[in-house]
């Protein structure tokens, strides 16, 4: 009796530490190269690609299965760097979308309910209850997430204007369009 | 000329640049005009390098000649001031004399016709003064570098004070074709630009001054050395016509032999580099106390009926100078700026800033350009780069989007003077595949920075909520304490209550 008992304790005891020294010898850790797009995607998890945030998108970029130009805040310059990276071919042309957008709340509508404040991924929305609030251009991503939260359709999403700041001379044999681009 | 005056003159021309046909006369032979005052003035906010000026004046509001509407903001600024009295009937967008055709802010002020200026406190000997002050002044004055640039000539001027500066440039090359602004300044006003020099070498230290002048124009150089020659630490030196020697570092390169490098500025190798517009105006900025209000501009080119100089207030509506000058024909082309430099303008209704050198209405025949073909490596472009980049290398990285290939062969130091687009027989207009590339590459800069920074604001979002949750936690926790306490507490008085009850009913 003492025996067996013996016996398959120590048996269980010699495979368990085996099995835990193979799950440490031999993990197989995350791929890295999710985590490094992962880092350089904004992190803002807005859901504009249409994907479970950024993770998400990550993994279907670092799979192929959708282009590297998915991010709409990540825009041009993240879009390039993930081709570099993944060294795909990315026709910078084919990127001229609708152009970076930002939130904007017109005064007469908003009845100072908060509700935009919770769900804006960068805190780009100021305000307090039953104050007219007001979007920080420079923190706005263009999520878009605060336009449906509003009751009041208060919120509406506007192409940012060019500005001769802003404004880049068209490439030469590019179809000539007088106002150029903008570029976030 | 002599063969031996010949070949000595082939030694000193640099082994950069070009000579294009310089179509400077007749205009710079005619007698310099003075416009008459246009009704409306449009003055931007925005004539200069950095911040734009924000307006200190409301609509409706009475101003006089000289007096304050936009106050300089920031460090890199320029304010700006009433060209003529009158009364202030607009203040927003219009169209920039800029080739996209977008709007920007201006004041505009439609004069009474009377200009009535600001007095003026004026200092009787301004070398008593010290360079602070005088570069006070100049900055209060609004004067920014006139040769094209616009970078506020205060901000240069102090610059004496960090760096050493031991010499004066001062800018006569005017190498732009068309152009003979300040070739008209140094004729009529040569005692005046050579105070502006002396209180420039006040302001930054410096102990000589070197005027550069183009040997194409004899009859400014003759008046700046009749001008100059009682000051042995002005020293004149006439250089060769050739374009780009009005840019800074080629000028300085040609008089001292001091080569900028890449990364650094003039001041760093201690030469400042002021234009003679601008040496004038500080003269008057200091000796009559008057603000930048008026430049003049030079208008030229084959539509005009009298080309020539004129003085005009800062504000002027290019349409106001073109109708005063005279059209032959329709300008098939409009340009604010030189043929090589210069910004196509989109119509003619837009104000003259304090850059603007010259109003060009080129002909047909004058903006004819022949198809671009493919390159055929010449090397021509190579050659006449002032910089010496390689702009047909540049050139065929951008055009296949490869624009980090271009910045690494030089592109951040292109100055965009144009010589390889003019060389180029081909007909290739690399100086537009730059100007993108740049833009390109500064859009896609400022667009990192955007993600990085919403990257940063969602991590501290994140923080914050997690933050938010544990110190809830945090405080139900102690409130959960506080009430089982205060329970603890309730029963152990009650049962002290119950006790004394019991005791006394014993």
């Amino acid at each position: 009796m003492i025996a067996a008992i013996f016996s398959l304790t120590l048996l269980g005891a010699a495979l368990g530490m085996g099995l835990g020294v193979a799950a440490r010898k031999f993990a197989v850790e995350g791929d890295p190269l999710i985590d490094e797009i992962e880092a350089m995607m904004p992190g803002s998890n807005c859901g504009q690609c249409g994907l479970a945030g950024c993770p998400a998108a990550a993994r279907a970029i670092a799979e192929g299965t959708v282009s590297v130009a998915v991010c709409p805040p990540g825009g041009k310059a993240l879009a390039s760097a993930l081709a570099a990276r993944l060294g795909v071919d990315l026709d910078l042309a084919s990127l001229v979308d609708a152009g970076p957008q930002l939130a904007t709340i017109s005064e007469d509508l908003c009845i100072g309910c908060c509700r935009c404040l919770k769900v804006c991924p960068t805190d780009a929305m100021v305000g307090a209850a039953k104050q007219i609030h007001s979007v920080i251009r420079e923190a706005c991503t263009g999520c878009g997430n605060c336009v449906e939260r509003c009751p009041t359709e208060a919120v509406v999403m506007r192409p940012v204007t060019v500005t001769l700041q802003h404004w880049v001379w068209p490439k030469p044999g590019a179809p000539r369009n007088a106002i150029g681009h903008a570029a976030a | 000329m002599g063969l031996i005056e010949t070949f000595l003159h082939t030694l000193t021309i640099p082994g950069w640049g070009v000579h294009p046909d310089d179509h400077k006369r007749p205009a710079a032979d005619a007698p310099l005009r003075t416009l008459p005052l246009p009704t409306r003035l449009y003055v931007p906010l925005l004539q200069h390098v950095g911040q734009p000026a924000r307006p200190t004046v409301l609509v409706g509001q009475k101003v006089l000649q000289g007096q304050l509407i936009g106050a300089a903001q920031g460090r890199i600024s320029a304010p700006i001031h009433a060209p003529t009295s009158g009364t202030i009937v607009a203040i927003g967008e219009i169209t920039a004399p800029h080739p996209s055709g977008l709007p920007f802010s201006a004041i505009t002020i439609e004069a009474d016709g009377d200009e009535h200026a600001i007095e003026a406190s004026v200092a009787a000997d301004p070398f008593a003064l010290s360079p602070e002050e005088i570069t006070e002044l100049v900055a209060a004055a609004g004067v920014v570098g006139l040769g094209g640039a616009t970078f506020p000539s205060s901000v240069k001027l102090a610059l004496g004070k960090r760096t050493k500066i031991t010499t004066l440039i001062v800018n006569g090359g005017e190498c732009e074709p068309y152009l003979s602004c300040d070739d008209r300044v140094m004729r009529d006003f040569a005692a005046d630009v050579i105070d502006g020099v002396r209180l420039m070498m006040h302001a930054t230290g410096a102990g000589e001054a070197l005027l550069g002048i183009e040997d194409n124009k004899p009859e400014a150089i003759a008046a700046m050395r009749k001008a100059a020659r009682l000051f042995p630490e002005i020293k004149l030196r006439p250089v060769p016509s050739r374009y780009p020697m009005g840019s800074d570092r080629q000028l300085i390169q040609t008089l001292t032999g001091k080569e900028v490098p890449s990364d650094c500025r003039a001041a760093d190798v201690g030469v400042i580099v002021n234009n003679v517009s601008t040496a004038n105006a500080v003269h008057r900025a200091i000796r009559l106390g008057e603000p930048l209000l008026r430049r003049i501009v030079t208008i030229n080119g084959g539509a005009i009926w009298q080309p020539g100089n004129i003085l005009a207030p800062i504000g002027t509506l290019a349409s106001d100078l073109l109708a005063f000058a005279g059209l032959k024909s329709e300008p098939a082309r409009l340009l604010m700026g030189g043929p090589m430099m210069g910004a196509v303008l989109p119509h003619a209704k837009v104000p003259i800033v304090k850059g603007c050198a010259g109003i060009l209405a080129l002909n047909e025949d004058e903006i004819a350009t022949p198809a671009a073909g493919p390159c055929i490596r010449c090397g021509k472009c190579t050659s006449v780069c002032p910089i010496g980049l390689l702009p047909l290398e540049m050139a065929a990285n951008i055009r296949v989007d490869n624009l980090d290939g271009a910045a690494a062969l030089g592109l951040s130091d292109c100055i965009a003077c144009g010589c390889c687009a003019y060389i180029c027989p081909s007909h290739i207009p690399l100086v537009q595949y730059f100007t993108h590339a740049k833009g390109e590459l500064w859009s896609q800069q400022r667009g990192k920075l955007r993600l990085d920074a919403a990257k940063r604001l969602a991590a501290e979002r994140t923080e914050r909520l997690e933050r938010e949750t544990r110190e809830k936690a945090i405080a139900a926790a102690k409130r959960k304490a506080e009430r089982a306490a205060q329970k603890a507490a309730q029963a152990a008085s009650a049962e002290l209550a119950a006790t004394e009850t019991t005791e006394t009913t014993q």
